[in-house]
Protein backbone atom coordinates (compact mmCIF):
# COMPACT_ATOMS: atom_id res chain seq x y z
CA UNK A 1 0.00 0.00 0.00
CA UNK A 2 0.99 3.55 -0.92
CA UNK A 3 -0.43 7.16 -0.11
CA UNK A 4 -2.79 8.58 -2.75
CA UNK A 5 -0.50 10.15 -5.47
CA UNK A 6 2.85 8.11 -4.84
CA UNK A 7 4.14 6.64 -8.60
CA UNK A 8 3.64 3.49 -9.59
CA UNK A 9 7.71 2.91 -9.25
CA UNK A 10 7.11 3.83 -5.03
CA UNK A 11 4.09 0.98 -5.16
CA UNK A 12 6.94 -1.86 -6.89
CA UNK A 13 9.46 -0.62 -4.10
CA UNK A 14 6.86 -0.82 -1.30
CA UNK A 15 5.68 -3.66 -2.21
CA UNK A 16 9.18 -5.56 -1.55
CA UNK A 17 10.39 -6.06 -5.50
CA UNK A 18 13.87 -6.04 -5.99
CA UNK A 19 13.50 -5.27 -9.58
CA UNK A 20 11.11 -4.02 -12.69
CA UNK A 21 12.75 -4.69 -15.14
CA UNK A 22 16.18 -6.25 -17.27
CA UNK A 23 18.47 -4.29 -19.49
CA UNK A 24 18.00 -4.80 -23.38
CA UNK A 25 21.55 -5.32 -23.48
CA UNK A 26 22.57 -8.23 -21.01
CA UNK A 27 19.26 -8.63 -19.56
CA UNK A 28 20.29 -7.36 -15.68
CA UNK A 29 17.94 -6.71 -13.27
CA UNK A 30 17.33 -2.93 -12.53
CA UNK A 31 15.11 -1.00 -9.63
CA UNK A 32 13.78 2.48 -9.66
CA UNK A 33 16.32 4.63 -9.04
CA UNK A 34 16.43 8.05 -9.24
CA UNK A 35 12.61 8.54 -8.32
CA UNK A 36 12.29 11.45 -10.46
CA UNK A 37 12.15 10.82 -14.44
CA UNK A 38 15.79 11.06 -15.70
CA UNK A 39 17.82 7.52 -15.66
CA UNK A 40 15.01 5.45 -16.99
CA UNK A 41 15.94 2.57 -14.93
CA UNK A 42 12.49 2.53 -13.28
CA UNK A 43 10.62 1.22 -16.98
CA UNK A 44 7.74 -0.99 -16.20
CA UNK A 45 4.82 -2.04 -19.01
CA UNK A 46 2.12 -0.35 -17.32
CA UNK A 47 -1.75 -1.60 -18.58
CA UNK A 48 0.13 -2.92 -21.14
CA UNK A 49 2.02 0.29 -22.70
CA UNK A 50 5.82 -1.09 -22.39
CA UNK A 51 8.49 1.23 -21.66
CA UNK A 52 6.62 3.72 -19.31
CA UNK A 53 8.79 4.99 -16.73
CA UNK A 54 7.01 3.96 -13.62
CA UNK A 55 8.16 6.83 -11.67
CA UNK A 56 6.29 9.34 -13.71
CA UNK A 57 2.88 7.43 -13.93
CA UNK A 58 0.68 7.89 -10.69
CA UNK A 59 -0.68 4.60 -9.11
CA UNK A 60 -4.09 3.66 -9.32
CA UNK A 61 -6.21 0.90 -8.21
CA UNK A 62 -5.93 -2.14 -10.47
CA UNK A 63 -3.63 -0.60 -12.39
CA UNK A 64 -1.56 -3.54 -14.22
CA UNK A 65 2.39 -2.92 -13.45
CA UNK A 66 4.34 -5.72 -15.72
CA UNK A 67 8.46 -6.30 -15.24
CA UNK A 68 9.56 -4.53 -18.99
CA UNK A 69 12.17 -7.44 -19.97
CA UNK A 70 14.31 -5.89 -22.26
CA UNK A 71 13.84 -3.87 -25.02
CA UNK A 72 10.04 -3.60 -26.24
CA UNK A 73 8.71 -5.47 -29.12
CA UNK A 74 7.37 -3.47 -32.19
CA UNK A 75 4.76 -4.79 -34.29
CA UNK A 76 5.88 -3.80 -37.75
CA UNK A 77 1.72 -4.57 -38.84
CA UNK A 78 0.59 -1.75 -36.47
CA UNK A 79 -0.49 1.86 -37.75
CA UNK B 1 58.25 23.99 -23.69
CA UNK B 2 57.25 20.34 -24.35
CA UNK B 3 57.84 19.33 -28.21
CA UNK B 4 56.19 16.66 -30.29
CA UNK B 5 56.40 15.53 -33.75
CA UNK B 6 52.85 16.93 -34.40
CA UNK B 7 49.89 18.73 -32.91
CA UNK B 8 46.96 17.84 -33.73
CA UNK B 9 43.92 20.86 -32.39
CA UNK B 10 40.93 19.51 -32.30
CA UNK B 11 39.42 16.47 -30.95
CA UNK B 12 36.65 15.42 -32.61
CA UNK B 13 35.69 12.70 -34.89
CA UNK B 14 38.03 14.59 -37.35
CA UNK B 15 40.71 15.03 -34.92
CA UNK B 16 40.88 11.89 -32.84
CA UNK B 17 40.96 10.15 -36.01
CA UNK B 18 43.80 11.80 -37.63
CA UNK B 19 45.72 12.07 -34.42
CA UNK B 20 45.27 8.13 -33.93
CA UNK B 21 47.05 7.30 -37.24
CA UNK B 22 49.80 9.87 -36.46
CA UNK B 23 50.17 7.70 -32.79
CA UNK B 24 50.16 4.39 -35.06
CA UNK B 25 52.89 5.43 -37.71
CA UNK B 26 54.50 6.11 -34.99
CA UNK B 27 54.58 9.77 -34.08
CA UNK B 28 54.76 11.44 -30.63
CA UNK B 29 51.54 13.27 -30.96
CA UNK B 30 49.57 15.51 -28.71
CA UNK B 31 45.70 16.47 -29.33
CA UNK B 32 44.33 19.65 -27.94
CA UNK B 33 40.76 19.86 -26.74
CA UNK B 34 38.66 22.81 -25.72
CA UNK B 35 36.56 22.25 -22.62
CA UNK B 36 32.79 20.73 -22.58
CA UNK B 37 31.54 24.15 -23.69
CA UNK B 38 33.34 23.79 -27.43
CA UNK B 39 31.16 24.25 -31.27
CA UNK B 40 31.61 20.26 -30.70
CA UNK B 41 30.41 18.80 -34.14
CA UNK B 42 30.82 15.41 -32.76
CA UNK B 43 27.86 15.09 -31.51
CA UNK B 44 26.08 16.30 -34.04
CA UNK B 45 25.89 13.37 -36.00
CA UNK B 46 23.28 10.64 -37.32
CA UNK B 47 25.64 7.83 -37.10
CA UNK B 48 25.64 7.05 -40.83
CA UNK B 49 28.69 5.68 -42.78
CA UNK B 50 27.33 6.99 -45.87
CA UNK B 51 28.34 6.95 -49.10
CA UNK B 52 25.20 6.93 -51.86
CA UNK B 53 24.81 10.66 -51.74
CA UNK B 54 28.29 12.11 -51.59
CA UNK B 55 29.64 13.53 -54.50
CA UNK B 56 27.41 14.65 -57.11
CA UNK B 57 29.09 16.58 -59.22
CA UNK B 58 32.47 16.11 -57.66
CA UNK B 59 33.78 12.91 -59.01
CA UNK B 60 37.09 13.46 -56.50
CA UNK B 61 34.08 13.52 -53.77
CA UNK B 62 32.67 9.94 -54.69
CA UNK B 63 35.74 8.40 -54.64
CA UNK B 64 37.03 9.61 -50.92
CA UNK B 65 33.63 8.67 -49.64
CA UNK B 66 34.19 5.39 -51.39
CA UNK B 67 37.55 5.17 -50.47
CA UNK B 68 36.82 5.73 -46.51
CA UNK B 69 33.97 3.24 -46.29
CA UNK B 70 36.04 0.49 -47.56
CA UNK B 71 38.69 1.36 -45.12
CA UNK B 72 35.89 1.43 -42.23
CA UNK B 73 35.64 -2.35 -41.75
CA UNK B 74 39.30 -2.52 -40.67
CA UNK B 75 39.72 0.46 -38.66
CA UNK B 76 36.33 -0.92 -36.36
CA UNK B 77 37.97 -4.34 -36.20
CA UNK B 78 41.46 -2.74 -35.00
CA UNK B 79 39.62 -0.41 -32.53
CA UNK B 80 37.76 -3.62 -31.14
CA UNK B 81 41.37 -5.12 -31.32
CA UNK B 82 43.52 -2.64 -29.52
CA UNK B 83 40.94 -0.99 -27.19
CA UNK B 84 38.24 -3.88 -26.48
CA UNK B 85 35.30 -0.64 -27.83
CA UNK B 86 32.91 -2.26 -30.55
CA UNK B 87 32.44 0.90 -32.72
CA UNK B 88 29.13 -1.34 -33.81
CA UNK B 89 29.89 -1.06 -37.70
CA UNK B 90 27.50 -2.71 -39.90
CA UNK B 91 27.57 -2.56 -43.59
CA UNK B 92 24.43 -4.02 -45.11
CA UNK B 93 23.97 -1.35 -47.81
CA UNK B 94 21.35 1.46 -47.44
CA UNK B 95 18.23 3.07 -48.56
CA UNK B 96 17.06 6.46 -49.54
CA UNK B 97 13.00 6.21 -49.22
CA UNK B 98 10.57 8.56 -51.63
CA UNK B 99 7.42 9.75 -51.06
CA UNK B 100 6.63 10.64 -54.58
CA UNK B 101 7.26 10.67 -57.81
CA UNK B 102 8.81 13.30 -58.47
CA UNK B 103 11.33 12.25 -55.65
CA UNK B 104 11.59 9.32 -56.90
CA UNK B 105 12.67 10.54 -60.51
CA UNK B 106 14.94 13.26 -58.80
CA UNK B 107 16.73 10.38 -56.73
CA UNK B 108 17.11 8.02 -59.96
CA UNK B 109 18.72 10.96 -61.88
CA UNK B 110 21.02 12.03 -59.49
CA UNK B 111 22.02 8.31 -59.23
CA UNK B 112 22.24 8.27 -62.91
CA UNK B 113 24.17 10.68 -62.56
CA UNK B 114 26.79 9.31 -59.83
CA UNK B 115 27.18 6.35 -62.07
CA UNK B 116 27.97 8.62 -65.26
CA UNK B 117 30.78 10.56 -63.45
CA UNK B 118 32.18 7.64 -61.58
CA UNK B 119 34.14 6.81 -64.51
CA UNK B 120 36.19 3.47 -64.15
CA UNK B 121 35.39 3.22 -60.68
CA UNK B 122 32.23 2.49 -60.94
CA UNK B 123 28.59 3.00 -59.28
CA UNK B 124 26.30 -0.07 -58.22
CA UNK B 125 22.92 1.38 -57.29
CA UNK B 126 19.55 -0.17 -57.36
CA UNK B 127 16.34 1.86 -57.95
CA UNK B 128 13.96 -0.48 -55.94
CA UNK B 129 10.06 -0.29 -56.09
CA UNK B 130 7.96 -0.41 -53.46
CA UNK B 131 7.09 -4.22 -53.72
CA UNK B 132 11.04 -4.93 -53.42
CA UNK B 133 11.24 -2.46 -50.40
CA UNK B 134 8.41 -3.52 -48.23
CA UNK B 135 9.78 -6.70 -48.44
CA UNK B 136 12.86 -5.58 -47.19
CA UNK B 137 11.57 -3.65 -44.91
CA UNK B 138 8.91 -4.46 -42.53
CA UNK B 139 5.81 -2.53 -42.17
CA UNK B 140 7.07 0.11 -44.56
CA UNK B 141 4.27 3.14 -45.18
CA UNK B 142 1.86 2.95 -48.22
CA UNK B 143 3.29 6.39 -49.06
CA UNK B 144 6.48 5.27 -50.03
CA UNK B 145 6.68 4.08 -53.77
CA UNK B 146 10.03 3.43 -54.46
CA UNK B 147 13.76 4.17 -52.97
CA UNK B 148 17.38 3.44 -54.18
CA UNK B 149 19.94 1.59 -52.89
CA UNK B 150 23.68 0.74 -52.69
CA UNK B 151 26.19 -1.83 -51.43
CA UNK B 152 28.06 0.82 -50.22
CA UNK B 153 26.17 2.49 -47.15
CA UNK B 154 26.38 1.29 -43.66
CA UNK B 155 26.45 3.05 -40.23
CA UNK B 156 28.51 2.86 -36.94
CA UNK B 157 28.31 3.98 -33.03
CA UNK B 158 29.72 7.57 -33.19
CA UNK B 159 29.93 7.98 -29.28
CA UNK B 160 32.24 4.67 -29.39
CA UNK B 161 33.71 5.67 -32.59
CA UNK B 162 34.98 8.82 -30.77
CA UNK B 163 35.74 6.73 -27.52
CA UNK B 164 37.94 4.05 -29.01
CA UNK B 165 39.83 6.87 -31.02
CA UNK B 166 40.56 8.80 -28.18
CA UNK B 167 41.42 5.48 -25.90
CA UNK B 168 43.63 3.65 -28.72
CA UNK B 169 45.69 7.16 -29.51
CA UNK B 170 46.66 7.45 -25.68
CA UNK B 171 47.28 3.74 -25.73
CA UNK B 172 49.60 4.06 -28.47
CA UNK B 173 51.32 6.98 -26.47
CA UNK B 174 49.97 10.10 -27.79
CA UNK B 175 49.01 13.21 -25.12
CA UNK B 176 45.43 14.07 -24.56
CA UNK B 177 45.27 17.51 -23.68
CA UNK B 178 41.91 18.83 -22.75
CA UNK B 179 40.73 21.71 -21.66
CA UNK B 180 43.19 23.62 -23.23
CA UNK B 181 41.77 26.07 -25.98
CA UNK B 182 44.35 27.82 -28.24
CA UNK B 183 45.42 31.16 -27.43
CA UNK B 184 48.16 31.87 -29.36
CA UNK B 185 50.27 30.05 -32.17
CA UNK B 186 52.67 31.07 -33.78
CA UNK B 187 56.34 29.99 -36.15
CA UNK B 188 58.73 29.06 -34.61
CA UNK B 189 62.38 27.86 -35.66
CA UNK B 190 61.78 23.33 -36.44
CA UNK B 191 57.92 24.50 -36.80
CA UNK B 192 54.95 25.54 -34.93
CA UNK B 193 55.21 26.90 -31.42
CA UNK B 194 51.29 26.88 -29.74
CA UNK B 195 50.10 28.84 -26.73
CA UNK B 196 46.92 26.88 -25.01
CA UNK B 197 45.51 27.89 -21.79
CA UNK B 198 48.12 24.99 -19.89
CA UNK B 199 51.00 25.75 -21.72
CA UNK B 200 53.07 26.24 -24.62
CA UNK B 201 54.40 23.25 -27.07
CA UNK B 202 55.67 22.81 -30.43
CA UNK B 203 56.31 20.81 -33.04
CA UNK B 204 57.45 20.97 -36.67
CA UNK B 205 53.80 19.81 -37.65
CA UNK B 206 50.35 21.30 -36.78
CA UNK B 207 46.81 19.51 -38.05
CA UNK B 208 44.11 22.08 -37.59
CA UNK B 209 40.98 20.15 -37.04
CA UNK B 210 38.75 22.29 -34.79
CA UNK B 211 35.58 21.88 -36.81
CA UNK B 212 33.47 25.18 -36.89
CA UNK B 213 36.86 26.63 -34.92
CA UNK B 214 38.94 26.12 -38.10
CA UNK B 215 37.76 29.36 -39.55
CA UNK B 216 39.36 31.83 -37.25
CA UNK B 217 42.46 29.19 -36.83
CA UNK B 218 43.75 28.56 -40.33
CA UNK B 219 44.65 32.49 -41.50
CA UNK B 220 47.27 32.38 -38.20
CA UNK B 221 49.21 29.46 -40.53
CA UNK B 222 48.60 30.37 -43.75
CA UNK B 223 45.13 28.35 -44.55
CA UNK B 224 42.20 29.09 -45.56
CA UNK B 225 39.03 27.15 -43.69
CA UNK B 226 36.02 29.32 -44.45
CA UNK B 227 33.46 26.41 -42.53
CA UNK B 228 30.09 27.78 -41.60
CA UNK B 229 28.01 26.09 -39.17
CA UNK B 230 24.91 23.93 -40.32
CA UNK B 231 22.29 23.57 -37.69
CA UNK B 232 20.58 19.45 -37.60
CA UNK B 233 17.95 18.18 -35.14
CA UNK B 234 17.31 14.47 -34.38
CA UNK B 235 15.06 12.86 -31.93
CA UNK B 236 15.24 9.16 -30.56
CA UNK B 237 12.95 6.57 -29.30
CA UNK B 238 12.71 3.98 -26.68
CA UNK B 239 15.07 1.07 -27.50
CA UNK B 240 12.94 -1.66 -29.21
CA UNK B 241 13.83 -5.22 -30.56
CA UNK B 242 15.11 -5.50 -33.62
CA UNK B 243 12.69 -4.26 -36.60
CA UNK B 244 15.04 -2.42 -39.15
CA UNK B 245 17.45 -4.10 -40.65
CA UNK B 246 19.42 -1.62 -43.24
CA UNK B 247 19.74 1.74 -42.27
CA UNK B 248 18.02 4.55 -43.98
CA UNK B 249 19.25 8.29 -45.26
CA UNK B 250 16.71 9.47 -41.90
CA UNK B 251 16.05 6.55 -40.26
CA UNK B 252 17.96 3.96 -38.45
CA UNK B 253 18.23 1.64 -35.41
CA UNK B 254 20.91 1.26 -33.17
CA UNK B 255 22.37 -1.63 -32.02
CA UNK B 256 20.74 -1.29 -28.69
CA UNK B 257 17.71 -0.37 -30.07
CA UNK B 258 17.13 2.94 -30.05
CA UNK B 259 15.55 4.35 -33.46
CA UNK B 260 17.22 7.67 -34.49
CA UNK B 261 15.05 10.31 -36.43
CA UNK B 262 16.40 12.62 -38.64
CA UNK B 263 17.10 15.46 -40.46
CA UNK B 264 17.09 18.80 -40.67
CA UNK B 265 19.33 21.27 -42.36
CA UNK B 266 18.61 24.78 -40.71
CA UNK B 267 21.06 28.00 -41.64
CA UNK B 268 20.57 29.41 -37.95
CA UNK B 269 24.30 30.38 -37.38
CA UNK B 270 25.51 29.90 -33.75
CA UNK B 271 22.07 29.11 -32.55
CA UNK B 272 21.57 25.58 -30.96
CA UNK B 273 17.77 25.71 -29.85
CA UNK B 274 15.22 22.99 -30.75
CA UNK B 275 11.92 23.72 -32.51
CA UNK B 276 8.78 22.21 -32.78
CA UNK B 277 8.29 22.79 -36.38
CA UNK B 278 11.25 21.28 -37.29
CA UNK B 279 10.72 18.11 -35.11
CA UNK B 280 7.35 17.59 -36.37
CA UNK B 281 8.33 17.77 -39.98
CA UNK B 282 10.95 14.69 -39.11
CA UNK B 283 8.68 12.50 -37.22
CA UNK B 284 5.96 12.93 -39.75
CA UNK B 285 8.10 11.81 -42.40
CA UNK B 286 9.20 8.92 -40.13
CA UNK B 287 5.42 8.39 -39.56
CA UNK B 288 4.86 8.37 -43.22
CA UNK B 289 7.81 6.01 -43.86
CA UNK B 290 7.12 3.32 -41.24
CA UNK B 291 3.91 3.94 -39.48
CA UNK B 292 4.50 1.82 -36.37
CA UNK B 293 6.86 4.34 -35.35
CA UNK B 294 4.01 6.69 -34.10
CA UNK B 295 3.49 4.21 -31.35
CA UNK B 296 7.35 4.88 -29.83
CA UNK B 297 8.16 7.12 -27.45
CA UNK B 298 10.79 10.14 -28.31
CA UNK B 299 13.13 9.66 -24.89
CA UNK B 300 15.61 12.07 -26.37
CA UNK B 301 16.38 14.88 -28.61
CA UNK B 302 18.56 17.61 -29.84
CA UNK B 303 20.52 20.24 -31.94
CA UNK B 304 23.72 20.82 -32.77
CA UNK B 305 26.00 22.52 -35.31
CA UNK B 306 27.47 20.64 -38.11
CA UNK B 307 30.27 21.77 -40.20
CA UNK B 308 29.34 23.10 -43.83
CA UNK B 309 32.31 24.27 -46.28
CA UNK B 310 30.95 26.43 -48.73
CA UNK B 311 30.43 24.08 -51.43
CA UNK B 312 30.20 21.06 -48.74
CA UNK B 313 32.81 19.62 -50.15
CA UNK B 314 36.39 18.75 -47.55
CA UNK B 315 38.62 21.20 -47.25
CA UNK B 316 42.56 19.60 -46.87
CA UNK B 317 45.32 21.18 -47.63
CA UNK B 318 48.73 22.25 -46.51
CA UNK B 319 50.22 25.74 -46.26
CA UNK B 320 52.21 26.59 -48.88
CA UNK B 321 53.80 29.84 -46.53
CA UNK B 322 54.15 27.61 -43.46
CA UNK B 323 55.33 24.00 -44.83
CA UNK B 324 54.35 21.33 -41.79
CA UNK B 325 50.68 23.30 -41.03
CA UNK B 326 47.77 20.87 -42.51
CA UNK B 327 43.89 21.12 -42.52
CA UNK B 328 41.07 18.77 -42.30
CA UNK B 329 37.49 20.08 -42.34
CA UNK B 330 34.49 18.13 -43.88
CA UNK B 331 30.79 17.92 -43.07
CA UNK B 332 31.12 14.00 -42.87
CA UNK B 333 33.12 13.21 -39.91
CA UNK B 334 31.69 9.66 -39.59
CA UNK B 335 32.29 8.60 -42.93
CA UNK B 336 35.39 10.29 -43.34
CA UNK B 337 36.93 8.72 -40.58
CA UNK B 338 38.03 5.62 -42.02
CA UNK B 339 39.98 8.24 -44.44
CA UNK B 340 41.35 10.16 -41.62
CA UNK B 341 42.98 7.99 -39.59
CA UNK B 342 44.07 5.48 -42.82
CA UNK B 343 44.85 7.79 -45.28
CA UNK B 344 45.13 11.17 -44.53
CA UNK B 345 47.05 10.80 -41.34
CA UNK B 346 50.04 8.68 -43.48
CA UNK B 347 50.03 11.62 -45.64
CA UNK B 348 50.22 14.29 -42.76
CA UNK B 349 53.18 11.38 -41.31
CA UNK B 350 55.47 11.84 -44.70
CA UNK B 351 54.95 15.61 -44.87
CA UNK B 352 52.77 15.77 -48.38
CA UNK B 353 49.26 15.47 -49.03
CA UNK B 354 48.40 13.23 -52.77
CA UNK B 355 47.49 14.59 -55.65
CA UNK B 356 44.16 12.93 -55.14
CA UNK B 357 43.60 15.58 -52.56
CA UNK B 358 44.22 18.82 -54.63
CA UNK B 359 40.70 19.24 -55.80
CA UNK B 360 40.22 19.68 -52.31
CA UNK B 361 42.29 22.33 -51.64
CA UNK B 362 40.54 26.07 -50.42
CA UNK B 363 42.41 26.84 -53.45
CA UNK B 364 39.22 26.07 -55.44
CA UNK B 365 37.29 28.46 -53.06
CA UNK B 366 36.70 32.28 -54.45
CA UNK B 367 38.53 33.90 -51.51
CA UNK B 368 41.04 36.29 -51.43
CA UNK B 369 44.79 35.33 -50.35
CA UNK B 370 45.23 34.95 -46.57
CA UNK B 371 48.04 37.01 -44.77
Amino acid sequence: MVPAGASAAAAVLAAGFDSIRETPGSGSERAPYCMMGVCFDCLAEIDGVPNRQSCMVEVKPAMQIRRQLGARRIDPATG
Amino acid sequence: MERYDAIVIGGGLVGSAIAYGLARAGMRAALLDEGDVAYRAARGNFGLVWVQSKGDGAPHYQRWTRRSADEWPALAQELLTNTGISVGHQRPGGVHLCLDEAELAARHAMMERMRAQSGNFGFDYRMLDRGELADLLPGLGPAVIGGSWTPYDGHANPLNLLHALHKGFVEKGGHYLPNNPVTEAGVAPGGFRIHATGGEIGAPKVVLAAGLGNAALAPHFGLCAPVKPLKGQILVTERARHVLPIPITTIRQTVEGGIMLGDSQEDAGFDTSQSPAVMQTIARRAVLSFPWLRDLQIVRAWAALRVMPPDGLPIYDQSERFPGAFTANCHSGVTLAGAHANLFAPMVAAGVLDPALEAFSARRLDVPATA
